[in-house]
């Protein structure tokens, strides 16, 4: 990859042509390696789209039926290929429908460069026609962003938007583009940005915190670690491996985490947080130390910090300086990026297993099984539940698809028993929690892993916030598996409704169309299921298609999803029911 | 922990967006500004704002955190006021036929070194730089006599340790992703 880019980039200056702005900004794009990109025109962004059209058959565009679903699926790219997501708008309505997106990215760390087009610069500040302050709107949601106004300016400022963009802890970048200066000229001319000199994209180690977190690890008698998005992110999955077999510690994750490392590993716990197992957040407040890896200790993994983890001792592996102290105080902060921190403290901890601390995991594993996920996966019910039909997914695929969730029930569902066996395979709105994210995501997660199955597991509120990208995925062929887990509501917010709002259901019901037929009108080749005798055979079905396929699961309408920390509560207060 | 007036000094790019990113900081936060103030800096092409908060010790290490993390700010820190010296201006517009009407308002000026920056047969101009307690006895004795305008500026602080600026810059070496 790396020298794939530096010979395009000796090609690209070796061309070193005068060109209009527009033009270098696809030569830019060409250089940093992009062959594919997520847009809708518009009039300020047209000069762009104009030189587009002439390389085409260099770089890919493919046109979302909203600029929301381009953020969406350059996200899912980005997250399933680990290179950087490129989407483009213009300016107005078509920034400010990349909101959403960007918004998503930053609190997810997904690293994903916005291009937008604005009015002229002669007519910025005039409240011109489609002209918005995306950079005051879009500052406190990016990395990094910036209003080009010169064409001499653009190859610079794209090389520095995809390093920042992708650099460290990576993120969402914005580049908003004047009319004036896509069609202005510049003698053309790219380097790759290889640094800024006020940012500090991987803070140094300090070897000190190596010694005094392996010291803490070799005395501990209850270890746990939480491993999150950093390891994958940092491609670190190797290490985090060889960390956990060496130590022997039990290791859960957070849910952007998960995929880092198997589900079926004998030292995987499980997960943490509000709808995670019993086991890992009960034990969360019994362990002694406290190894939280590449995680923010986000308050949906925490609950109430005034009872978390207060008798552990709390070794921070971390990339982004602003996390260390942020919300859970660490004993040590051990800097950098986990992939060479991990790797370096592993000569330094002793092989060591926890079989009686192990097994306090495994008796909450059987207290929870018992209790939640027999009925969820083997429901007594003729309903069906979300749970079975993850079952069946995971039978036919076998852990190694990629499954984008959406936001609600179906994705604590999807996340909680979804079984995988390689990295980057979940996709999610984690941190935003953006319905509507998953059925772009999954456009966008499928184009950047082609050679893998990637599933979309969305409800039927979530699904209908961007249904209209069937419209991409139809035009495209993006052979992507739909699958809507229709329970007639808003269930996650039923669900607390009914739980701490005494059943007041406030405008969760939905009253839906015929997800079948609509889907059928893009030409997809659609079924709906509401017997559990139909559901293997339709999940097969539905797996062994090359084309698209949407699938409709009609199950249970007021199942609930347990276990559950409720807002505020500690850890250790998680209810099976 | 106890809310106490802190002075943060950010050492930034020159950069048009920044005020926003770094004033969004705050404002996310709910946390009122006592002063805001932007200015060059020692260091050629490096800017500097100086900002004065009441918050605590705790909140104010993470704050430092998130102005940091911005990409464009090359490094803050946070001062307590015995850790720095600082200083404010302010600026009375005040009628001129006070000095002749008012007599005792020339010794109020005398009294305060205050210096008279202009002086025109309509009004006369004070001008006081000091802490903000000698600028507020100075506005609490000139107001009774009425002032026509008044301004005082944010807080402008060196701190007693050094900086170490040009260094830091030094130390941003690029490195391979």
């Amino acid at each position: 990859m790396e020298t794939q880019t530096e010979t395009e980039t000796k090609e690209t200056k070796a061309t070193m042509a005068r060109m209009t702005g527009a033009e270098a900004v696809i030569h830019c794009l060409l250089a940093e390696g992009v062959d594919l990109i997520y847009g809708y025109p518009g009039g300020a962004i047209m000069p762009v789209y104009d030189e587009l059209y002439k390389f085409q058959d260099k770089l890919h565009h493919v046109l979302t039926r909203h600029e929301q679903g381009a953020t969406h699926a350059a996200q899912g790219y980005a997250r399933t290929s680990g290179k950087v997501g490129v989407a483009i708008a213009t300016s107005g309505p078509g920034a400010t429908n990349f909101v959403t997106g960007i918004a998503d990215a930053q609190i997810d760390s997904t690293p994903m460069v916005c291009i937008t087009g604005q009015v002229g610069s002669h007519l910025l500040g005039s409240d011109a026609f489609q002209e918005t302050d995306i950079i005051g709107i879009s500052t406190p949601i990016t990395k990094w962003n910036h209003q080009v106004t010169k064409a001499e300016d653009i190859p610079a400022v794209l090389a520095k938007a995809f390093y920042i963009a992708r650099s460290g802890r990576p993120g969402p970048v914005l580049v908003d583009i004047t009319k004036d200066a896509q069609f202005g000229e510049l003698d053309f001319k790219y380097e790759k940005c290889k640094g800024v000199r006020s940012y500090k994209a991987v803070p140094d180690t300090d070897p000190k915190t190596l010694d005094q977190a392996a010291e803490l690890i070799n005395k501990a008698k209850k270890p746990m670690i939480i491993f999150g998005q950093g390891v994958i992110l940092g491609k670190a999955e190797e290490e985090l491996k060889n960390f956990v077999e060496k130590s022997g510690i039990p290791s859960a994750w957070t849910i952007l985490g998960l995929s880092a490392l198997p589900t079926s590993h004998p030292l995987n716990v499980g997960m943490v947080g509000m709808h995670g197992n019993y086991g890992p957040n009960k034990l969360t407040n019994e362990c002694d130390v406290l190894i939280a890896i590449g995680m923010r200790f986000d308050d949906r993994v925490t609950g109430n910090l005034e009872t978390y983890a207060k008798q552990a001792k709390v070794i921070h592996f971390e990339i982004d300086p602003a996390e260390i102290n942020k919300n859970v105080n660490a004993d040590v902060a051990v800097m950098g990026n986990v992939k060479n921190t991990l790797a370096s403290i592993l000569p330094l901890i002793q092989t060591d297993s926890y079989e009686s601390w192990l097994q306090e995991f495994k008796e909450f594993d059987k207290i929870e099984f018992d209790k939640v996920i027999k009925e969820e996966l083997y429901p007594s019910k003729d309903g069906l539940s979300m749970g079975e039909v993850l079952r069946g997914i995971n039978e036919e695929t076998k852990g190694d698809a990629v499954i984008v969730s959406d936001v609600g029930q179906h994705q604590m569902i999807a996340c909680r028993y979804a079984e995988f066996t390689k990295s980057k395979s979940n996709v999610t709105s984690g941190g935003l929690g953006t319905m509507g994210f998953a059925l772009p995501a999954a456009i966008g997660a499928k184009m950047g892993a082609p050679e893998r199955e990637v599933v979309a597991i969305i409800g039927d509120g979530g699904y209908q916030m961007t249904i209209q990208e069937l419209g991409t995925i139809f035009q495209t062929k993006v052979p992507v598996k739909i699958v809507v887990l229709n329970n007639d509501f808003l269930g996650m917010v039923r669900q607390w409704q009914q739980l701490f709002f005494d059943k007041r259901y406030a405008s969760t019901e939905m009253v839906n169309p015929d997800f079948v037929t609509i889907a059928k009108g893009y030409h997809i080749e659609a079924k709906r299921v509401t017997k559990r005798e139909d559901l293997q055979g339709a999940i097969k079905e539905m797996i062994a298609s090359k084309d698209p396929y949407f699938l409709e699961v009609c199950v249970e309408k007021e199942n609930n999803v347990f276990p559950m920390i409720p807002t505020g509560a500690s850890v250790s207060d998680i209810r099976l029911s | 922990m106890k809310k106490e007036s802190f002075t943060i000094s950010v050492y930034t790019e020159n950069n048009v967006g920044l005020l926003n990113r770094i004033s969004a900081i705050f404002m996310r936060r709910h946390i009122n500004l006592e002063s805001f103030t932007a200015s060059v800096s020692e260091i050629k092409d490096v800017y500097r704002f100086t900002i004065v908060v009441m918050m605590t010790e705790e909140q104010v290490k993470k704050i430092i955190g998130q102005i940091e993390k911005q990409i464009e700010v090359i490094k803050a820190f946070y001062h307590k006021d015995d850790e720095t010296i600082y200083q404010e201006t302010a600026l009375f517009k005040i009628d001129s036929k006070l000095l002749f009407e008012e007599r005792q308002i020339q010794n109020v000026i005398k009294d305060s070194n205050a210096n008279i920056v202009t002086v025109t047969p309509e009004y006369f101009v004070l001008e006081k730089t000091g802490r903000r307690k000698e600028v507020e006895a100075l506005y609490d004795e000139l107001e009774p006599y009425g002032l026509m305008q008044f301004v005082r500026s944010g807080r402008i602080a060196v701190t007693k340790e050094k900086m170490h600026i040009s260094k830091i810059l030094e130390n941003f070496t690029p490195e391979v992703i």
